[in-house]
């Protein structure tokens, strides 16, 4: 069964089941796909730094809307409006007011930092919310899965998003003005400055800028190469069906006129399918009792159409003996065919220990065993001389109109 | 056998549906049938019936999620799993869920009007198949001191007996007869040992499962 995860990215929630505040660090970490742990590690550790973050949080807050309600953010909805420009624009006047009068108050970690935190704050936000939206479209086409090997195939389109240039453009003005603010307010822009910040701050800039595309990039692979293999999986499957079931179905319909070899056909393709819907390894007829008995009921069913019923408990190597044993069994359910056609036929093998035990029943008319004349060769030379002449036994349980059954029993 | 049972069929094939129905025409009282497994419970608590045929194989979790919807509701209800599935594990699960048995999809009319019957009288129905998987499962511990192991976690010589001989294909009337006790303890042992593959703890029950098939 081919399980598919849906990697559609979220949506940017709020996720108050989740969330330890307000559920902003939830959300963005389903949002970026990291443990929110490690983003409210950061926010505690900035907030300690300074108290910019918490209006940061605060404005995340406010802004991104709920999982649960009407998706629409806090402050929209306080708005009573749809988001538009005159909202957010007014948003942004409100928060730099607020900005400010922190400013005015002295709560402040100084001009160097926050306005330059704010702009790149801005662009990233911008230029993270186009590249997050649709790496890969999801159309899944599903059939119904059907348990048990049949996999239900999904179609996917493999889709780049395409970007809004405009938005990625401010976006990414945005963050080069906030690293330039940010160099220029600590003088580094001055020659004989410390280069080093300098460098520092573009490759953050950078970083920021580029990340999404990486991701997205990285993301768009890891897809692709699942697709690749969602397809290798179906053309398989389809071969398969192709070179057994749509065979046998063809073949069935050929000869319907002849229900005996219809059946058999059914009866061959049934098994070959089970054997390779349960993906165990094949046992080769040449491995093990049981083996063996499976390849030799399977011929009789074949030769002769008739349903046979094979349960094995326990197993053991393919000795000479057993191999005895394998042929004396053959030999009773061919006898069971041949003379109790349209009769039920279960074999039963058991081994336990160094003793096996094998019984060939039928639900046949029965017979007189003693009326059997003595050159009739079949079950007295091939069962039961096969079985005494390699230590074993068999003995034969029949009565007119109760079937019969041969009972098999090989002991070290 | 005074009134036929009432029987409600659940599998996800249409047409399979239909040829049950028509084989069962007349043996029992089939009121419903369903396809799925949100509309099989909601039918099953609807009619109440006496049996319900199980799919053991459906999406939405097949028989087992049938049987955990409905057994909390109506608990009188019994299930007899019919499936073309023969894997083990599939066998196991939908015992262990509740069912009271397990015949595969090639059974006959009369054979199966006569399970479900049994299933009806309280009695469980195993198929030779399951028979031989139950002995599998509990094999190689007939000579394990008794303080070892739970006592659901074996078979007692008298059941193995009976299993033995339903997965040789004898009914239960002629197992009744060769061993010399009633068809009542029969059914009695089989019963037990349904039990016993529903509530052991034994932990080969789920592993060995997976491991048939790799012996040596």
């Amino acid at each position: 069964m081919v399980t598919v995860s849906e990697t559609q990215p979220a949506p940017l929630r709020r996720d108050r089941s989740k969330g330890v505040l307000g559920g902003v660090c939830a959300g963005l970490g389903r949002r970026l796909g990291i443990d929110p742990l490690i983003l409210r590690v950061g926010f505690v550790i900035a907030a300690g730094a300074g108290g910019t973050v918490v209006i940061l949080y605060a404005l995340c807050w406010a802004l991104m809307p709920a999982a649960e309600g009407d998706g629409r953010p806090l402050m929209a909805r306080a708005v009573g409006r749809r988001e538009s420009w005159m909202v957010a624009s007014g948003l942004v006047l409100l928060m730099l007011a607020v900005l400010l009068l922190f400013r005015a108050w002295g709560v402040w970690v100084g001009d160097a930092v926050v306005w330059p935190l704010l702009l790149a704050t801005g662009g990233g936000a911008l230029i993270w919310r186009q590249s997050q939206g649709a790496a890969v479209v999801d159309a899944p086409v599903r059939e119904r899965a059907r348990p048990g090997g049949g996999a239900g195939l999904p179609r996917r389109v493999l889709r780049l998003a395409r970007p809004s240039l405009a938005i990625v453009a401010v976006g990414a003005a945005l963050i080069v003005g906030a690293a330039l603010v940010f160099l220029w307010l600590n003088g580094a822009l001055v020659p004989d400055r410390d280069v080093t910040l300098a460098v520092l701050v573009v490759v953050t800039a950078m970083t920021l800028i580029l990340a999404p595309w990486w991701l997205r990039l990285a993301r768009g692979l890891t897809e692709e190469r699942s697709e690749r293999i969602r397809t290798q999986e179906r053309a398989e499957l389809a071969a398969h069906l192709h070179d057994s079931v749509l065979q046998t179905l063809a073949l069935m319909q050929k000869r319907a006129e002849d229900p005996r070899e219809v059946a058999a056909l059914a009866r061959r393709q049934e098994r070959e399918l089970r054997a390779w819907l349960d993906a165990r390894p094949r046992r080769e007829p040449g491995a093990s009792l049981a083996a063996a008995l499976e390849a030799a009921v399977a011929e009789i069913e074949d030769a002769h159409g008739v349903p046979v019923e094979l349960v094995a408990v326990g197993d053991r190597r393919l000795d000479e003996r057993a191999e005895a044993l394998v042929a004396a069994t053959r030999e009773a359910v061919l006898n069971a065919v041949k003379f109790a056609p349209r009769a039920a036929i279960s074999v039963y093998a058991e081994v336990r220990g160094e003793r096996v035990e094998v019984f060939v029943r039928d639900r046949g008319p029965g017979f007189d065993l003693d009326a059997i004349p003595a050159d009739r060769r079949g079950l007295r030379e091939s069962v039961l001389g096969r079985m005494e002449r390699h230590g074993g036994r068999a003995q034969i349980h029949t009565r007119p109109g109760e079937g019969t059954e041969v009972e098999l029993v090989m002991s070290a | 056998m005074s009134t036929p049972p009432r029987v409600v069929l659940v599998d996800d094939h249409g047409l399979f549906r239909a040829g049950v129905r028509a084989e069962l025409d007349g043996l029992v009282e089939v009121v419903g049938d369903a396809g799925t497994v949100g509309e099989a419970i909601e039918c099953i608590v609807e009619k109440e019936p006496d049996v319900v045929l199980l799919d053991v194989q459906m999406p939405e979790g097949g028989g087992v999620e049938v049987i955990r919807g409905v057994a909390p509701r109506r608990p009188a209800v019994r299930f007899l799993a019919l499936s073309v599935s023969d894997a083990p594990e599939d066998v196991i699960s939908i015992i262990r869920a509740g069912a009271r048995g397990y015949v595969t999809k090639t059974i006959s009319g009369p054979e199966l009007a006569d399970a479900v019957r049994r299933v009806a009288g309280g009695d469980a129905v195993f198929s030779p198949r399951l028979a031989g998987f139950v002995l599998d499962a509990f094999a190689g511990q007939e000579g394990a001191p008794p303080e070892v192991a739970d006592e659901l976690d074996q078979l007692t010589a008298r059941e193995r007996e009976v299993l033995r001989h339903i997965a040789r294909g004898y009914l239960y009337k002629e197992i009744a007869l060769r061993l010399g006790i009633s068809a009542k303890t029969v059914e009695a042992h089989v019963s037990a040992v349904l039990r016993k593959l529903q509530l052991s703890n034994r932990h080969e029950l789920s592993r060995w499962a997976v491991q048939r098939g790799w012996v040596e």
